[in-house]
């Protein structure tokens, strides 16, 4: 008889296939027969701006000097059409997030931050609040499927129209609000009734295409006097194609969003599965706009999964004109931060992994409309910390750009670029380190 | 008379516009600068020939006569204004009216009235497919019949039907409340017919009436569809409408 406790045993091994996350995820779905929804974006690794590199100055470029010579980073938006464009000061702007999603603490927070560094906010799925335009210099006012709280005043006050055809976290899904947030000042800018499950629509009610939005951009021209830029921000699905239909359809501005970019809730299936990652998209909504004629004609603006300056040079560096920034900058605000740390644990979960928005307890007050959470974000801090982060993705941009000689952040170029992956040079169509090699090269894009 | 329109004239404290050789951007851009005292407070518009977005944006309570069809978005987003409409008006006609009154004398394409707010929005001929698609409170009264889809996602508001109403009726609807006369080829997710109560019966005339059309339909002939709310939480029992 062979004696179990001597015979050696293997290591425990999970499987890379059923990992830890997997099964938890089959016995959730098992325990509550209904799909994950949580907010946040894509948190799968997929190719990024990480993959890629600046080669900086040598023999036969030259640097400027770090803290003498200038490095402008002013940007203008909307210059194809909009009698009055929008002069940003630095090519990073905060994108569009809910009141409903976001309590009015984190809304006048980010107003306040953006305005401080001469930059632009947005609103988002559930209208404007007077907190938002009155602490935001530029105001972007988005139109979206859904059109709650749509309104012409509204219309008139704001600086930019965005029209919203899709969001890199969920191409093709339409906003999920849960009933915890909307409460009774959330439900009256929605028309809804208080404590509901909220599910936007996915689709703009009264049109569909490009020849449509085509006439839709034009009755927005018309209501406001072809005074103001009109975006139109797309989910990274196809970007070259929608961003062609985007600038056919007269854009002023084209918006492309990442699979990284955050949601304030979706399924989490949708997340992870649909849409393509940032940088496969930037150069594909770049080739669109040089095929066109309309590369810095039409403003091309990026977001998902910016996190630092070195994240908005490269992106700039690919062609994109500015770009926007959401989850950094509800982090800048608070969110997730390891002072809650206790807080986070008894949610279940851990600072910096918190994602369940859509359940509004947020101990940082930011994704939430708990009276008493919210309480505890001071909008005037807050936006502060959101100022010096925008400061230092500015500072940090331009160190870039100088030390590859640029005397505006629009002169980076893709030349400027080699990247580390075989991936990551083919999406980006910039040369693998150390080769002249682009892979896909000769391909379509 | 506004010098920034190249042909309209005053006649009788009529302003006339001629779309065949104004534009839309000069009438709108005429339309929108009125001051609110003005004294040019009827318009009437001549040729629309199917163009978009005419009369959009206005907030004062002046009134447009067009004589003839127009295309998209005609009245978008309408305040205040009386907007009459001699003709058919393509999609979109009225969408997001905050108040005022939409007439179309003819027939209308998709998602007429959608997502309005506020205001009345009158029919005489059909409306198509998503007629008063995302309501938010506007009145819309159709005299001839609606396409599918009307009322999707109806949030606030009141549709009424005088003829038929095509498939998925009210589909995902909030609390509109729709208001048929003649069949309906079929419900939408979560709608649902509702009793007819006398507050009902009372509303439905107060909106006949405000169309001028009180006596001129029996009340008693309409069916009332509403939501059953089961959809207003996400739960496991309803997979098969997610
Ligand atoms: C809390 C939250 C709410 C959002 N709400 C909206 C919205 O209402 N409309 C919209 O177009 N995008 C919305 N987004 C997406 C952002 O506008 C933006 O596309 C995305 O956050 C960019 O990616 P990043 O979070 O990685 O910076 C939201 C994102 C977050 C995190």
């Amino acid at each position: 008889m062979n004696d179990i406790t001597n015979t050696p045993r293997t290591t425990p091994r999970a499987s890379a296939t059923f990992d830890e996350y997997t099964l938890s995820e089959i016995r959730r779905a098992a325990a509550t027969g209904i799909y994950d929804i949580r907010g946040a974006g894509a948190k799968r690794k997929v190719p990024h701006f990480d993959d890629l590199l600046f080669l900086g100055a040598s023999i036969s470029r030259y640097p400027l000097e770090g803290y003498r010579e200038k490095c402008s980073t002013e940007v203008l938006l909307g210059t194809r059409f909009a009698k009055k464009p929008i002069a940003l000061k630095i090519p990073i702007t905060i994108a569009g997030m809910s009141f409903g999603s976001l309590s009015a603490n984190a809304k006048e927070a980010l107003g306040r931050g953006a305005s401080a560094m001469g930059t632009s906010t947005t609103t988002g799925d559930g209208g404007m609040t007077n907190e938002e335009r009155g602490h935001s210099t530029q105001l972007v006012y988005q139109y979206l499927p859904s059109r709650y709280g749509m309104n012409p005043d509204d219309l008139k006050r704001c600086d930019a129209i965005e029209v919203v055809v899709g969001q890199g976290a969920k191409p093709g899904g339409g906003g999920m609000l849960l009933g915890q947030k909307i409460t009774e000042r959330v439900a009256k800018m929605r028309t809804l009734p208080v404590g509901i499950d909220q599910r936007s629509a996915c689709r703009h009610p009264d049109w569909t295409g490009p020849d449509d939005l085509e006439i839709k951009i034009e009755e927005l021209r018309e209501i406001t006097d072809w005074e103001k830029p009109i975006y139109v921000k797309v989910g990274a699905a196809r970007p070259y194609y929608d961003t062609a239909l985007a600038v056919k359809s007269g854009a002023d501005v084209v918006v492309v969003d990442g699979m990284q970019g955050g949601t304030a809730a979706t399924q989490e299936v949708f997340i992870e599965n649909v849409g393509i990652p940032t940088l496969a998209a930037v150069r594909q909504a770049v080739k669109a706009l040089q095929d066109l004629g309309m590369h810095r004609k039409v403003q091309l603006i990026v977001s998902g999964g910016i996190r630092n300056g070195a994240d908005v040079a490269k992106a700039l560096a690919l062609g994109a004109d500015a770009v926007a920034i959401g989850t950094a900058a509800l982090v800048a605000l608070g969110d997730n931060d390891p002072h809650y740390a206790a807080e986070y644990e008894a949610l279940g979960t851990k600072a910096g992994a918190y994602d369940d928005w859509h359940e509004g307890r947020d101990p940082a007050g930011i994704t939430t409309q708990d009276p008493a959470l919210m309480a505890r974000l001071d909008p005037v801090a807050a936006g502060r910390r959101l100022a010096n982060y925008l400061a230092v993705l500015t500072l940090e941009c331009q160190t870039i750009a100088r030390a590859c000689g640029k005397s505006h952040v629009h002169n980076l170029e893709p030349e400027d670029l080699v990247a580390l992956t075989i991936e990551a040079a083919a999406m980006a169509n910039v040369p693998l380190a150390g080769t002249d090699w682009i892979p896909g090269r000769g391909g379509n894009f | 008379m506004n010098l920034s329109l190249r042909s309209s004239s005053v006649l009788d404290g009529t302003t006339h516009v001629d779309l065949a050789t104004s534009t839309v951007r000069e009438l709108n851009g005429a339309l929108h600068a009125l001051k609110p005292d003005t004294n040019e407070t009827l318009w009437k518009i001549a040729n629309p020939r199917g163009l978009h977005a005419i009369a959009a944006g206005l907030d004062l309570p002046v009134s447009v006569e067009i004589d003839g069809p127009v295309g998209y978005y005609c009245g978008g987003m309408n305040k205040q204004a009386r907007i009459i409409i001699e003709g058919t008006a393509g999609v979109g006609v009225a969408e997001n009216m905050m108040s005022g009154l939409v007439h179309v004398k003819g027939d209308a394409s998709q998602a007429a009235g959608a997502t309005g707010n506020g205001g009345l929005l009158i029919i005489d001929g059909n409306a198509s497919a998503r007629c008063g698609i995302s309501m938010k409170g506007i009145d819309i009264v159709v005299k001839g019949s609606v396409g599918h889809l009307s009322a999707f996602m109806g949030q606030a508001g009141t549709l009424t039907v005088l003829g038929d109403a095509g498939e998925a009726l009210g589909d995902s609807l909030y609390e509109a409340k729709l208001f048929v006369r003649g069949t309906v080829a079929g419900l939408g997710a979560d709608c649902v017919e509702k009793e007819m109560r006398d507050e009902h019966k009372a509303l439905l005339a107060s909106k006949l009436e405000a169309a001028g059309i009180l006596g001129e339909v029996d009340i008693s002939e309409f069916r009332r569809y509403g939501s059953s709310r089961t959809l207003y939480h996400f739960h496991v029992d309803n997979v098969s409408s997610y």
